[in-house]
């Protein structure tokens, strides 16, 4: 297989896996405004204090592998994206900092609430506004950096539905990982963000397909849609099981894994709709590769390394296993 | 004023990357002491080892969320403030920083959760075991990181083709000169950072008369570390400083404050202010041919200095010649006080000794202070070049507007002001609060399921009252 394909498919796996786990991270944190009942904010954070570290990571992977592999797309996407990208740099430092320091604190307590929720907000808007303004084609272009154009309409839009779509992980995660009043505010809070978030898919996926020439053919032409027709008919599929699994408590485990598929759905339509190009239009994949022998000399540490992280994340997370009540104190 | 982007780039960069190093540089030998802590707990069922790790582990979280947090934003800001050194390095670095996360970042997350929070939850072998696959992954992140500093600094092994740096021999890249003297180097550096900042706080409690035994226990381990590592360091130093004369000759010259362009004899400079507008030192006060002695172990031998080289290709003198002899200092502090722990030792009142204990308190940071030094050294002695000769570094930032990057600067020192402010009240909050008490720890142990340290728990907690 061509290299550069492997290395578009290892960066879109950390893309991915970056989303769906701190996406679930992220989401408790927008979520945290809504629980505030006595001890039901320690309950939110101690659910993923342990693995946030680690789902963070993978945003740092994603990030060093654009670099390693494709180099120009890092240099363009970064310089382009400065103000948004620094400023979700701010916010995930806030995020992560309250961590640590809110269990210890006294009086500050609130702040470090503020520092929480309020971190991980904005890093999943400017997640989301910098995912709409590659989508929409910005240019990438190093005499323009000084433009705004990242700041558009559909971009804000695209903000606000990464940010409901995170806290919509962030309610399915709770809704698996509490009991009572917690479980049963996470399924009611969940299925309002479920209606929200297809909703806001919706009006990505058609002002996408109306205002892009480009991605409309790629949908549209030859018959193509057939083939492509799966990916919203089960993402509206999941979205009906979602719903009902969070009807009942007995199935208190599958809406995580319904709204994480809608999410790998979700962004296989976006890899569908802008393959071969990592900045629409300007820069595919064979552009911005690296030379072969970088590629070649990274592949072996992902196929050795990527498995056996793999394995030892998921014993983390098995060691963490059941609900929050029942870890003991923590260190 | 003209702003100038990059100028402002440089110290935003300077800026975070010194506001980061100082928490890796704490956790890599902090992680590394738990570790031993937590072994010899197993090993010898002494409580007051747990008592060690279970304490430490605290500010080891909080510093090693510090140094997360910091660390994203550099994976980051080579993209957002050096995109053009980022394209044309990128096949070069990139490959090194990814193994790092591969090898390095995703191992210390994966076993920190159990490290932290797992106590109760795994067995005390696998506990132990988490903890030492932590303390193993900084060291590892230490090796990859310092690799493509290294090549920045001594390159070798690449190929340019159209502008962009492609690699030919990666056995070249990674085993570059200078890597093997500034990894062992910055390793050092670490352990004796954290023994540092172990010390001062026992002698802290020593000297406040609190949680005696639990001092006693770890300063005279400290000092036994600190008695091995700091005359090793004072070696590898002067081996790593041998290494940049060899292929740094100018930092080298910046260090010693060396202008002629060839010097004989060349005095070991104790006091001077290099004045770059008249190209030599003023206030000079130093020993004559000790530096001959030192760098090129003859009297007499020569050294390159500042005016071998146009003055467009020399860094900032005094902030490295400065910056060097703060290291420098420092580092003779801490052997100095290594070796004074010893001779107290041997007259019975290491731990009583006032002016000792208050020096070694004092002495907390000092580790810190040096490593940030060191780097400085390091990094400003390389300037104007960002990879040694081939890469000017104001050739290659990204032509962003200036008030832009203004901004993010003043909004990374806002932060980063504050997040230091927090990070030390929450230290001393812990320090303050002192270790877990025995019985504590006794409850935590049944929660553990360990029956065998029964026994050696009850007859420690009477030995202790026996002493009480």
């Amino acid at each position: 297989m061509d290299l550069v394909l492997f290395y578009f498919l290892i960066l879109g796996f950390a893309v991915l896996m970056y989303v769906l786990l701190d996406g679930f991270d992220l989401g408790v944190g927008i979520l945290y405004p809504w629980f505030d009942q006595t001890g039901e904010r320690d309950h939110l954070m101690r659910s993923i204090s342990h693995v946030w570290d680690g789902n963070e990571t993978w945003l740092v992977f994603g990030g060093v592998v654009l670099f390693a592999a494709f180099p120009a797309a890092y240099a363009g996407i970064l310089s382009t994206f400065y103000l948004p990208i620094i400023l979700m740099l701010f916010a995930l430092i806030f995020r992560g900092v309250a961590f640590e320091y809110r269990f210890k604190a006294d009086r500050s307590r609130p702040y470090w609430d503020f520092a929480f929720s309020a971190g991980s907000a904005t890093a999943a808007f400017c997640q989301g506004l910098i995912l709409g303004s590659i989508v929409q084609g910005v240019n990438v272009n190093h005499i323009q950096l000084d433009s705004w154009y990242w700041l558009s309409p559909f971009a804000i839009l695209t903000g606000f539905s990464v940010m409901a779509g995170y806290a919509l992980l962030g309610a399915s995660y709770l809704y698996m990982k509490s009991r009572g009043r917690i479980q049963q505010h996470a399924a009611h809070l969940a299925k309002r963000l479920l209606l929200g978030v297809m909703v806001a898919m919706l009006i990505v996926s058609l002002w996408t397909v109306l205002s892009s020439d480009d991605i409309r053919e790629r949908w549209f032409a030859d018959g193509n849609f057939l083939y492509l027709s799966p990916l919203p008919l089960l993402s509206a599929l999941f979205a009906v099981l979602a719903w009902k699994g969070l009807s009942d408590t007995i199935h208190e485990i599958r809406p995580f894994w319904y709204v994480a598929g809608i999410f790998t759905l979700g962004f296989a339509g976006l890899v569908v709709s802008l393959f071969p190009y990592l900045i629409p239009n300007q820069l595919t994949i064979w552009d911005a590769a690296a030379p072969d022998s970088s590629l070649k000399f990274l592949v072996v540490g992902i196929a050795i390394f990527i498995p056996l992280i793999l394995a030892y994340t998921l014993w983390g997370y098995r060691v963490f296993a059941g609900k929050v009540e029942d870890y003991q104190e923590g260190y | 004023m003209e702003l100038d982007t990059a100028l402002l780039s440089r110290l935003q960069f300077a800026f975070t990357v010194s506001f980061h190093i100082i928490f890796p540089s704490i956790t890599i030998g902090l992680a590394t002491l738990i570790a031993i802590w937590e072994g010899l707990w197993l090993k010898t069922h002494d409580p007051r080892y747990l008592q060690l790790a279970k304490f430490w582990i605290k500010p080891f979280a909080i510093t090693f969320g510090m140094g997360v947090v910091s660390g994203i934003v550099l994976s980051y800001e080579f993209g957002t403030n050096f995109s053009k050194f980022s394209d044309i390095v990128g096949p070069v670095l990139g490959p090194l920083m990814a193994y790092e996360v591969l090898t390095a970042f995703f191992l210390e997350a994966g076993f920190l959760g159990v490290m932290l929070f797992g106590w109760q939850r795994v067995g005390r072998k696998l506990h132990f075991f988490s903890t030492v696959v932590v303390a193993i992954g900084t060291w590892i992140s230490a090796f990859w990181i310092i690799v493509a500093n290294s090549w920045m600094q001594t390159p070798q092994g690449h190929i340019i083709v159209d502008g962009q740096f492609h690699v030919e021999d990666w056995f070249e890249v990674i085993f570059n000169p200078s890597m093997p003297y500034r990894l062992s180097h910055m390793l050092l550096a670490s352990f004796i950072t954290a023994t540092f900042v172990v010390a001062g706080v026992c002698a802290y409690y020593l000297l406040k008369k609190q949680h005696t035994e639990f001092a006693k226990k770890g300063l005279s381990m400290t000092m036994w570390i600190a008695l091995v590592l700091t005359p090793l360091q004072a070696l590898v130093g002067d081996h790593h400083g041998l290494n940049v004369k060899e292929h740094q000759p100018t930092k080298l010259a910046a260090m010693e404050g060396i202008w002629p362009a060839k010097e004989e004899h060349v005095p070991l400079l104790l006091f001077a202010m290099p004045n770059m507008e008249t190209e030599s030192n003023d206030y000079e006060l130093g020993i004559p041919s000790l530096g001959s002695l030192i760098l090129t172990h003859t009297f007499d031998g020569a050294v390159q200095g500042l005016k071998a080289v146009p003055p467009e290709d020399r860094p900032n003198v005094p902030l490295v010649f400065w910056s060097f002899r703060v290291m420098v200092g420092l580092g003779f502090g801490m052997i100095g006080l290594a070796v004074l722990a010893l001779w107290l030792r041997k007259r019975g009142s290491l731990f009583s000794n006032k002016p000792f204990l208050t020096a070694l308190a004092l002495f907390t940071p000092s580790g810190v202070i040096s490593v940030l030094a060191g780097w400085y050294v390091v990094e400003v002695g390389r300037q104007p070049w960002l990879v040694y000769n081939l890469v000017r570094t104001s050739e290659v930032v990204s032509p962003l507007p200036a008030e832009r990057v203004l901004f993010t600067l003043i909004g990374f020192v806002v932060i980063y002001t504050l997040l230091l402010g927090v990070y030390l009240y929450f230290m001393r909050k812990l320090i303050k609060k002192g270790p877990p008490s025995m019985a504590h720890l006794e409850e935590q142990l049944i929660g553990m399921k360990a029956p065998g340290y029964a026994l050696a728990w009850v007859k420690n907690l009477k030995h202790e009252e026996g002493v009480k």
